[in-house]
């Protein structure tokens, strides 16, 4: 009975029945994904309809821009400061080479500032702090029912919630990231030269040599997708949330979740886009 | 007044609300009552558009507001004060905020006109010197009352209510009462309330709906519940020993 025939005709069965089963499942998600996505689509429909009046959109604008940005700012720094340092001391170790100049240590970590970690890094640094912060703060609101009241009393509440936080992030964010570009070099010049690793010379020269400006344009573009996607994203999670305490906290993980993966994903798209 | 005709609401799991039909009249307090899960939130979450209805149509003197585009149903809603069983304040804001914040909104008024206006809806719910208080900082009674203070800052013409009393003592919860009926009458609005306390029911009880299992069971007011014969509105509203010897004394004397 046992030949082993018999034990290929299990495997196949097995193989078979986890099949269909990852195609349900896959399905599922896909379903699950598109059903999203769709209703993404209309919640950002009904968060960029005209707001009822300008002058209480710029007061919530302004808010948002102290909550989002200039409280982001000294974590963004902080950041900056400290991958820039070690930016430049692991160029410095990883450089043995005579041939390669030294100040090559400070075009790195200029490169690598400008066109990924403040751009990207920050972005996903903010995608924790900003996106878990806007989740919880508009998925309390749902539970609470100060949504329902917003809505009963006539307003748009997506628009009047939504828009500002977007808006402000959209414009802040790049200001935010071009100053965690000073840091991050400055945080390289610093621990670089108190360190011994690099003259302040060669470090200069380094961060002057074949600079190219559109790198600088790169970086705020892809900042400015970076700040739409943690907003929006993190507000859709928020704006559905149905339940309680435990379902403010799953939308506010899965705004974290959800922005990182989106971030990492349109960086990608974007700098084949713009750089290949 | 506000008409329902034939409205019906299910969810994926169940019916809830089963072809009812009523009207819910003006300067009156209209009472929703029922057991829990028999609809009476999603009934009133239906009236105010926060659900959209399956059949049927609710008509707000005259304007029917299930057939309105959003725009126009926004226009609607601008007549519309609502109180949340939790308050629904804004956390953000003051008690003095949260009151000129429909104000701040829609009205045209002067800034000093706006403030009169919200310093005079929190004296009419006898709110006082709590006016910087953040809601974090005020008990759930004063929470009530400042959302009560919030509804009626912009005079609705219909006024809805969400378990106004549950987690209250019973003496607020009288208070809150006869604040509703006071402003029910003083400015002659369309007032429903969503309850499922019969001291309520006894004390402003002008018009009560009963709602059982999702469907239209009984309407009456006070008086007329009171004698009732109908066995599943006997149930609810004599659940306790209380009232059923109550009941017994009342038919004895009748």
């Amino acid at each position: 009975m046992f030949t082993p025939e018999f034990y290929i005709r299990i495997c196949i069965l097995i193989l078979l029945i986890a099949g269909i089963f990852f195609l349900e499942k896959f399905t599922g998600w896909v379903t699950l994904f598109l059903a999203n996505f769709g209703k993404y689509g209309i919640f950002l429909r009904e968060t960029f309809r005209k707001p009822v009046k300008f002058s209480i959109f710029r007061r919530q604008f302004m808010i948002e821009m102290v909550n989002l940005g200039i409280n982001s700012l000294p974590i963004a720094i902080i950041i900056a400061l400290f991958t820039g340092a070690v930016i430049t001391i692991q160029t410095a170790y990883n450089i043995t080479s005579p041939i390669v100049p030294k100040y090559t240590v400070g075009l790195a970590t200029r490169d690598s500032m400008i066109l990924e970690f403040a751009p990207t890094i920050v972005s996903l640094i903010l995608a924790g702090k900003v996106g878990s912060s806007i989740a919880s703060e508009i998925g309390t609101m749902r539970v609470t029912e100060q949504i329902d009241a917003l809505e009963i009393m006539g307003l748009n509440s997506a628009s009047f919630l939504v828009a500002p936080k977007i808006s402000a992030a959209m414009l802040f964010n790049p200001i935010l990231v071009i100053i965690c570009m000073f840091f991050g070099i400055g945080g390289g010049w610093l621990f670089g030269t108190a360190t011994g690793i690099i003259t302040g010379e060669n470090y200069i020269m380094g961060i002057q040599y074949a600079f190219v400006p559109f790198y600088i344009q790169y970086a705020l573009i892809k900042t400015i997708f970076f700040a739409f996607l943690i907003t929006s994203i993190s507000c859709y999670f928020g704006y559905y949330t149905k339940g309680g305490a435990l379902e403010v906290g799953k939308a506010s993980t899965n705004g974290v979740v959800y922005s990182s993966i989106f971030i990492l994903l349109i960086n990608y798209v974007l700098t084949q886009l713009i750089l290949a | 007044m506000i008409e329902v005709k034939n409205l019906s609401k299910s969810f994926p799991a169940r019916k809830v609300l089963d072809n009812i039909s009523v009207t819910l009249q003006q300067g009156k307090t209209n009472l929703i009552i029922g057991s829990s899960g028999s609809g009476k939130t999603t009934f009133i979450k239906c009236l105010v558009g926060l659900f959209e209805i399956d059949e049927g149509s609710i008509l707000y003197d005259g304007d029917n507001f299930t057939d309105l585009p959003d725009k126009e149903r926004r226009e609607i809603r601008k007549k519309i004060g609502m109180v949340f069983q939790g308050g629904a304040l804004f956390d953000s804001m003051t008690v003095i905020e949260n009151v000129l914040f429909p104000l701040n909104i829609f009205s045209t008024m002067a800034r000093s006109e706006k403030e009169d206006r919200a310093n005079f809806c929190l004296q009419r719910v006898n709110i006082l010197n709590a006016n910087s208080l953040y809601p974090s900082e005020i008990s759930g009674g004063m929470k009530k009352r400042v959302a009560i203070a919030r509804a009626i800052a912009m005079n609705p013409r219909y006024l809805f209510f969400d378990e106004p009393n549950s987690g209250l003592d019973p003496q607020t919860a009288i208070l809150i009462d006869q604040l509703i009926e006071e402003i029910t009458e003083e400015y002659d609005i369309t007032t429903v309330i969503n309850t499922h306390d019969m001291n309520s029911v006894l004390e402003i009880g002008q018009n009560i709906i009963f709602l059982n299992q999702g469907k239209l069971h009984w309407e009456g007011n006070k008086e007329e519940i009171l004698l009732t014969e109908d066995p599943a509105l006997e149930n609810f509203v004599y659940a306790s020993n209380l009232f059923k010897q109550l009941r017994k004394e009342m038919i004895r004397k009748k």
